[in-house]
This record gives C-alpha cells, structure tokens and sequence, in this order.
C-alpha cells in the first residue's frame, strides 16, 4: 500500500510540474486524461520515472476501456486515502502476465506486490460512484475554437477581454498560435505592453481581433520598434493613435518601416514634417502595399493630369486618395471634369470630393441642374462650394443649398 | 425574434477566499457555456433569401420588386397573375445605333425636322392597333360569347400563359424635337424589346431614333410611391413598405387566382 502511494505521490508531482496553468487541476475526469496524455505525448521520450509513464499510459487504457478507474480518483488534488478508493480483490491471472513487454501495463507490477488494476466491469461502492467524472473527450481537430473555448482558461480570459473568436478562427493560423499560447506567461507581457504604448484598455479586445498575431511575437522586438519609432520624434499619443488605427504596424521590421518612411518622403517630395503628419493621420500607408500606390500617383499625374504640386497638395489634405481604387478615381474625376466641368485648380483645393460616393454627386448635380442652381464658380453670384455639396447631410444639403424639401428631391431622384 | 439564453452548466471553481491551498475549496457554480457567447459563434444570420421579381436591365430604371425569405412564393404567383407594366421611354431623333441606345456604336444619322406630333401619334395609334389583335389572339378566349364582351368590357382580356411581348397602350407625353417621351403600358417585354421598338418609331417615320432612358414606373400593384430610395435601404423603411403592400397583393391574387 506504501508502494501505492510513493507512485501516485510521483506521478502526481511530474503531472503538476507539466500541468502549469493550461488545464488547471481542477475536478477533472477522463476528459482530462486523454488530452494531458495526447498534449504531453512527447514527454515519452523524456527520461521520466518508468514507473509514473506506464501508470499515466495505464490510466490512459483505463480511460479507453471506458470505466471507472482508481487512478482517477487519485488523480485529485487531495491524497487523501487513495488507499480507501482501491478495489480489493486482487486478480490472480494477471501476475502471469508480467514477463508480457513493453506497453503492457502488467510490467507495472514487477514494482509491486500486490495491488492489481481492476476490471471495468467490477461492482464499487456509492462514493466511488459519485466520484466519476465521465466527460467527452476534446475533439482533437476542429475548425472552431468554440470546442476549446470552455476548457481554455487563455481562451476564456481573451473573451472577456473582448476579443471576437469568430473573426480570429477564420485567419490562417491565428486559432492555433491562440491555443498553444498561455494567457499568464506570454499574453500578460505583451498585453502590458501594448498598454505601455498607450492602446486603451476597450481597444484591446479590437486590437486583437484585427491582429492576433501579435500575441506571438517576441517582447524585444516589439519594443526596438517603439523605440525606433520614438527615435524619429513620434510623441507617444501619436504613437498610440498609429498603433490603434494600424494595428499590424507592430509586426513590420525596423528596415520596413523605415524604408517605407523613406518611400514617402521621397515619392511625394514632402519635409519630413509633412510625412510623419501624413503617417499619423493614415497609419495604413506604412501596413499596406506600396505598388497600388505608385501606380495611384501615376495615374494622378498622368491621366488625370495633375501637376506636382497640386498632387501634393491633394494628398497631404486627404492622403486616402494614395489607397482608393483606380477606376473609381477615374470614373468621379471624369464627371467632375467633364460633366460639371470643374477646372483642375478647384479639384485641388477641394480633394474631399474624390473620397464620397460617385452616385450622391451625380444625384445632387443633377438636382442642382434642375433647379438650375449649379454654379461652382466662385467669381459667380450664388456660388456653392464643393465640399458643402458632398460632404452636407441630406436634410441640410436640400434646405441650405438647394432651397427646396427633401420631398422634393426625394420625387427628384425616382425621376432619374 | 430574440435569441435564446446561453445554455448553463456546472463548474467547479476554486472558492473565493482562497481555501487552504490545493484544490478542497471547490465549490459548484452554475455559469453560462462560454461557447454560446456572442463572441465565440459569431453572427445569428447570415445569409437572407431574396428573390427578383419582372427583371430590370443595367441601363434601365424604376420600380424593382424584391421578395424576402417566404415572399418567394407570392412572387410567383403575382408572375402569373400577368399584370402590365408601365414604363416611361424616353428617345432622341436622328441618331441610330446598333443595341439602340444613346451609348451603342453610331450606324447612321438622319434629319428630323419634317416630324410632327401627330406623325408621331399616328403611328403611335397604328402599333396600339396591331399590339391589341395580338392581344386578343393570345388571350384564347372566344370572341363570340358575352363572357368576353363582358371581360373586354372592364378592359380584363390578357394572355394568361406565355407570349410575344405585347403592348396595350402607348401614347405620347412630351414631344420637343428632337427628344420625346412615351408612355407604354406592356406584357411580357424586355427592356431591350422597348428600344427597339423607338427604333421602329423612329424608322416608320422616315428618320431614325434610339432610346435614352426606360423607366419602369408601376409593375402590377406596385408603383413609384411605394418605391424605397437608396437612401432608405434600411430595416424600418422596408418593413413598413412590406405593410404597407401586403394588402394590395393580397386582394390582387385573390381577384385573378
């Protein structure tokens, strides 16, 4: 009986070093078993006590056949009397058994005397009986994490952060790094981190929603990166905005940033003033590619046939131009030239109209048209400026400028 | 409809104050499945059922029927209630095109200036004549007995099966050269049917049109004022429209069916 105990207490020590907080020893039953067996799979090849291998193997095989099993009781954080939850009979057959190798549980028993594994189909007493924990196995592979998410504490602790695992488990990767993560050695660092840099804390369940990737990189290289980005005078709110806006900024090596910071600067011939302005304000310059907006400023200059400074001037009052699609530039720039017959110099000094909806400037337009109101020109009496005619509400565009009412523009537009 | 509750279930957690270390404080506490919360299955609907109603091509515009989830049905059955359609055609003189609207490839141009009004409304008259025989024809209803004196009487002879498109009324709204606009009460047409058929106009009147703008403004029960705008495209306006409708389908099926 001694001999039970020195087992138990040594496997349960090797159990409770292994275990740390990922599946906390809780009141579990098979459940548990099976996945520390699985997840710790490789510790086989750990020059661990024979004895403690074979017992987790055997509570494993018991586990499989489907019963009750001691082991499982002993498994709890209390030794109070595993002795007390041993079945009695000792089966006689199974000290033939020994000279059987390897896996065979019954090498166990050349250790000991006289306690045999019992049978699944013994009877056992009432507390025995309650003591039972059969809960379904974990599956071992699944596309959601919402299998995991009860039995995760990591996984539990995300969610009440607020982070959506249902955006997070349809990126490539993102659920596994997630699972194999621990919420207190790893996530906490980080999580405290991004704090540092000023990411308030209900940004943090949005943040990681858009970037879990983040939770896997290493400390110090986060914060060489903050470091650099300090270094090139970025006040630390400023700082803090780029990362909550852009939040796969982090991820980008030093050179990247850099090189980036210095593609801007050279492509749109800015102070470097001007450029670190243009970043704060659009942090998604420095995470996205860098072709689509070469080939956006190429399509400035040439067809649309701006010259340098104006484009200058237009990205640094709405830098999105750089990021918007090419045939929806193409399309608004060639009503507001040819159709409203805007010339080049009041595109540049009011760029908003390029970033609203093609549509809702036709429609107003042609409203404008009809009630014989369109006048752009500011030399001109009654004069409407462009960035009241995209960027009013409905109610005050009718009011305001047009001077008519919303019904009537309503029966307007089911005239066009 | 609201959702249902999270399931709950029994957990075993350690008790508040700690215990006397190890696990001996557990204590049963019932707690909500966490992965029934929002966060972890995502979205309740994501996908919705809708069907299209008398097709509308890209160039063209108007009343559009939609129908939602169990709305498909009455959408068949109003296809078969055969409702006309009301569209407003709008053309231009001396121009000709090969798909015959304004953005096709130019074939030919000619001069307009000997076209008058009543030219057009003559021949407007001469294709409401024709379409009406075929109207009839298509109808399969014997002319002879006092049931079709008394159905052409309330103007309710229609082709109740399939048939070439047909045209029961077209007249003229506004006449500038060299634009005009029509008014065409239609069955079974395409879009692409109605411009050719300005380009017909056009041709009979020794000159040649093709079609700028095609409007569909009444599609069965429906017309413009129930019409949502883009800018109401939202959940309250689509319902109340849905209200507002229901009646007006309602006592048109039970009428034709």
């Amino acid at each position: 009986m001694a001999l039970w105990a020195r087992q138990a207490s040594r496997w349960c020590h090797l159990l409770k070093a292994a275990c740390a907080a990922e599946f906390p020893g809780r009141l579990r039953g098979c459940s548990s078993t099976a996945q520390a067996c699985h997840g710790f799979a490789p510790w086989a090849l750990l020059p661990s006590p024979n004895g403690a291998l074979l017992w987790r193997l055997q509570a494993h095989r018991h586990v499989s056949v489907g019963g009750c099993s001691p082991p499982d009781s002993a498994k709890d954080g209390s030794f109070s009397s595993p002795e007390s939850n041993l079945p009695s009979p000792v089966k006689q057959e199974q000290a033939k058994a020994e000279t059987l190798p390897d896996l065979n549980a019954k090498t166990l028993y050349e250790d000991w005397d006289d306690v045999p594994p019992s049978s699944a189909l013994e009877e056992i007493s009432e507390e025995e009986a309650v003591q039972i924990i059969a809960e379904p196995l974990l599956p071992l592979q699944s596309s959601t994490l919402r299998d995991y998410v009860d039995h995760s504490e990591t996984l539990a602790k995300l969610v009440h952060l607020g982070v959506d695992l249902s955006q997070v488990e349809k990126r490539q990767k993102a659920g596994q790094l997630l699972l194999t993560l621990d919420f207190e050695k790893d996530i906490r660092k980080i999580l405290l981190f991004l704090k540092d840099v000023g990411v308030e804390d209900n940004q943090l369940g949005p943040f990681l929603t858009k970037n879990p990737y983040i939770l896997g990189e290493d400390l110090e290289a986060l914060e060489t990166r903050v470091a650099y980005l300090k270094s090139k005078k970025f006040g630390k709110a400023e700082i803090a905005q780029m990362v909550s806006r852009a939040p796969y900024l982090l991820l980008f090596s030093v050179e990247r940033l850099d090189n980036r910071l210095g593609f801007f600067k050279n492509e749109l011939d800015l102070s470097v003033k001007k450029t670190k302005d243009l970043v704060i304000r659009l942090p998604r310059l420095l995470t996205g590619k860098l072709e689509p907006v070469k080939e956006n400023l190429q399509v400035c200059q040439i067809e649309l046939g701006f010259q340098r400074n104006e484009i200058q001037q237009i990205v640094f009052k709405t830098p999105k131009i750089l990021t918007a699609s090419k045939k929806r530039l193409r399309q608004t720039f060639d009503y507001l030239h040819n159709i409203m017959g805007l010339p080049h110099h009041m595109l540049t000094r009011f760029p908003q109209v390029f970033n609203s909806k093609l549509l809702r400037i036709k429609e107003r337009h042609m409203f404008l048209t009809f009630l014989g109101r369109a006048q752009y020109d500011p030399a001109q009496p009654s004069y409407i400026s462009l960035d009241q005619l995209v960027s009013l509400p409905d109610e005050v565009f009718c009011t305001e400028i047009a001077k008519a009412s919303i019904q009537d523009f309503e029966k307007f537009l089911k005239t066009l | 409809a609201p959702g249902r509750p999270p399931r709950q279930h029994v957990r075993f957690l350690p008790a508040p104050d700690g215990g006397d270390g190890g696990a001996t404080g557990l204590v049963a506490a019932r707690v909500p499945v966490l992965a029934e919360h929002p966060l972890v299955r995502g979205p309740r609907f994501r996908r919705l059922k809708i069907g299209a109603g008398h097709r509308l091509d890209v160039k063209a515009s108007g009343v559009f029927v939609l129908g939602i989830g169990d709305g498909n049905r009455l959408l068949t059955d109003l296809y078969n209630c055969h409702l006309t359609k009301v569209y407003t055609v709008g053309g231009l003189f001396g121009k000709a095109t090969d798909d015959f609207s304004d953005t096709g490839k130019l074939v030919e141009k000619t001069t307009f200036d000997h076209i008058t009004r009543e030219k057009l409304e003559r021949i407007l008259a001469v294709i409401q004549g024709t379409n009406h025989k075929a109207l009839l024809m298509h109808s399969n209803i014997d002319m002879k007995t006092q049931k079709a004196y008394e159905l052409a009487v309330k103007g309710l002879i229609r082709p109740m099966g399939k048939s070439p498109p047909i045209i029961t009324a077209i007249r003229c709204l506004q006449f500038a050269l060299p634009e005009f606009q029509l008014e065409i009460h239609c069955l079974h047409e395409t879009q692409q049917y109605l411009r050719k058929t300005v380009h017909e106009i056009g041709l009979e009147l020794k000159s040649s049109a093709v079609c700028t703008q095609v409007r569909r403004i009444r599609d069965g029960v429906f017309t413009l004022d129930d019409a949502l705008l883009r800018t109401q495209w939202n959940l309250q306006s689509i319902q109340n429209a849905i209200g507002d409708c229901q009646l007006k389908v309602k006592t048109e099926l039970e009428k034709t069916l």
